[in-house]
């Protein structure tokens, strides 16, 4: 009732200039419109460039279509944040991330810079071309209902504890996408190794400011949960919240043959020509 | 607090404490950093009252403050919804539990009656035209299905993007119907249970101050089986819950006789 008495909303007129006075405000989570206004720009990048910017709340979540050759730059400004991602080919989404490809095709199952996300398809969907965090993960996917109950005592979309999963699935509503269009993703910032035995060593954060940076191969549909990873040993529900820019700009293209990494492995090669192919058929 | 953390990769470096708030779970206290939205002050009268229909009751479910709540009404069976704080919003969707194709509708629901606002006797239809649910008691003046949901997305535009992280109930509608196979395409202008949006004399149109109070209530009766999903409205930025979520309470009543409107 204490609020109720902050706000005048008796007729539609006073109701109107109580929601407009609203307005102007800022918040430690929130999209910065338009996104040259963001005041978290990275140094290295011109602020005219760029097209995203947002500060993605503790337990928030976050998503875009990226044009072909858009970088993407996530950064977690307390060493708290666990990116979970999901990429899809915003063309034809049921063309999306394969964590198992991702790992297995490169012969590699730590993601590091230089490492391409894969799809099912024999395509890149993005790369990642910069990475000063190294902590990451791509065995553990993220966080279930069912895994957050047991782990927190609840796992309520609205509550203190909401599932990763269930944040993707909300996600991916929001561009038509189903359940079903929601297979294991990847997550940044957060570290897991496996040891000789088949364990998870948990890394956990490399610390506040570190960051990790992508290329869209294709258009792409990128969603973002930030929750805590699904084996964050710590019995309290934390994590930090994530930043994330993207830009464009003449020299930011996606890989070419020009670019060291095309020819990293000849996996990775016929990789990126398969995408090359692809997108050239398509005319982008 | 502060941690240093050995990294293998990088030099070791030092993490920034993030703000934590200590929740109540059902297994105890949960520490958090989630800006976790409003739930009512102390002391709000809460009246969690009777179903208006009498008879058997089959279910008998508390829907709390921003959370969402589906279930399915066979046909016959009277749902009544509980205001149990008194201006909360239940943002209200309607489905044919068997064939959600078809599926609420405002414009039919007022076009067939000729009048913007929901009361006794109001026919709740469908898409098809069909009859759905019949309003057969209500004890506040109107009832709204003008004034939609709210969703993180429309909250930028009504009050700026430094809300866009709060839930709203386009996220519970979301949530909760995923549960039944729905997604987006099956999410459209919803029903308010006990929330006041008066159209005026000009065209002015808006959510103002509600007309309910602690345990007023609605029943609806299922004409056929019917999904009816709720969002208890998390809005902090408007009237439709006094600024203070408030609980639901949803009872179905099989009725002792087949009960008519307003009896």
């Amino acid at each position: 009732m204490a609020l109720a008495a902050d706000h005048s909303t008796d007729t539609v007129l006073n109701a109107r200039a109580d929601a407009r006075a609203q307005g102007g405000q800022v918040s430690d989570w929130m999209p910065y419109l338009p996104a040259s206004a963001s005041p978290f720009c990275p140094e290295d990048v011109d602020p005219d460039a760029l097209t995203w910017a947002e500060t993605v709340a503790p337990g928030g979540y976050t998503h875009k279509v990226l044009a072909r050759g858009t970088r993407f730059r996530l950064e977690d400004p307390t060493g708290e944040a666990c990116a979970h991602t999901l990429v899809y080919n915003a063309l034809e989404p049921t063309e999306r991330l394969n964590v198992a490809d991702t790992q297995k095709i490169p012969w590699q199952a730590y993601l590091g810079a230089g490492h391409p996300l894969l799809s099912g398809d024999g395509r890149v969907l993005a790369t990642i071309v910069a990475d000063t965090s190294g902590r990451h993960d791509a065995f553990c996917g993220t966080s279930t209902a069912a895994w957050n109950v047991l782990r927190y005592g609840t796992a309520l979309p609205e509550g203190p504890a909401p599932a990763g999963r269930d944040l993707f699935v909300k996600a991916a509503a929001k561009h038509g996408l189903g359940p079903a269009d929601v297979p294991p993703s990847v997550s940044f910032f957060q570290g897991v190794r496996v040891a000789s035995d088949g364990s998870f060593e948990w890394f956990g954060s490399s610390g506040a400011g570190t960051s990790v940076e992508l290329v869209a191969e294709l258009p792409l549909i990128v969603l973002i949960a930030n929750v805590p990873h699904p084996r964050d040993p710590r019995p309290g529900y934390v994590v930090g919240p994530l930043r994330v820019h993207a830009w464009r700009t003449p020299e930011s293209t996606p890989t070419t043959p020009a670019d060291e990494r095309f020819d990293a492995s000849p996996e990775v090669r016929r990789a990126y020509l398969n995408t090359i192919d692809y997108a050239e058929a398509r005319g982008l | 607090m502060t941690t240093t953390i050995d990294n293998p990769v990088m030099r070791p470096v030092t993490t920034i404490p993030v703000p934590v708030t200590t929740y109540l779970t059902p297994d105890g206290q949960l520490v958090s950093s989630v800006p976790v939205g409003a739930s009512y002050a102390d002391g709000t009268h809460l009246e969690w009252g009777d179903p208006l229909v009498p008879g058997a009751v089959v279910l008998d479910e508390q829907v709390a403050p921003r959370a969402s709540w589906s279930g399915v009404v066979r046909a016959g069976q009277v749902l009544t919804i509980v205001d149990v704080g008194g201006n909360q919003s239940g943002d209200c969707l309607l489905y044919n539990a068997h064939h959600t194709d078809e599926r609420y509708s405002a414009p039919d629901t007022l076009a067939w009656q000729d009048n913007a606002y929901i009361r006794t006797g109001t026919v709740l239809r469908s898409n098809l035209g069909r009859a759905l649910m019949t309003v057969v008691d209500n004890e506040i003046d109107r009832q709204d299905t003008i004034g939609g949901a709210c969703s993180r997305e429309s909250n930028t535009l009504r009050y700026g993007h430094h809300v866009m992280y709060h839930h709203g109930c386009r996220e519970n509608f979301l949530t909760e119907g995923a549960k039944h196979g729905l997604g987006m395409r099956d999410i459209v202008s919803n029903i308010n249970w006990f929330m006041n949006v008066p159209v005026e004399e000009d065209g002015s149109l808006g959510i103002v101050d509600g007309m309910s109070a602690p345990g007023k209530r609605v029943a609806l009766r299922a004409e056929i089986d019917t999904l009816v999903l709720i969002s208890n409205c998390p809005q902090m930025n408007n009237p439709c819950n006094d600024f203070n979520p408030t609980p639901l309470r949803m009872i179905v009543t099989e009725p002792d006789v087949d009960y008519e409107v307003g009896q």
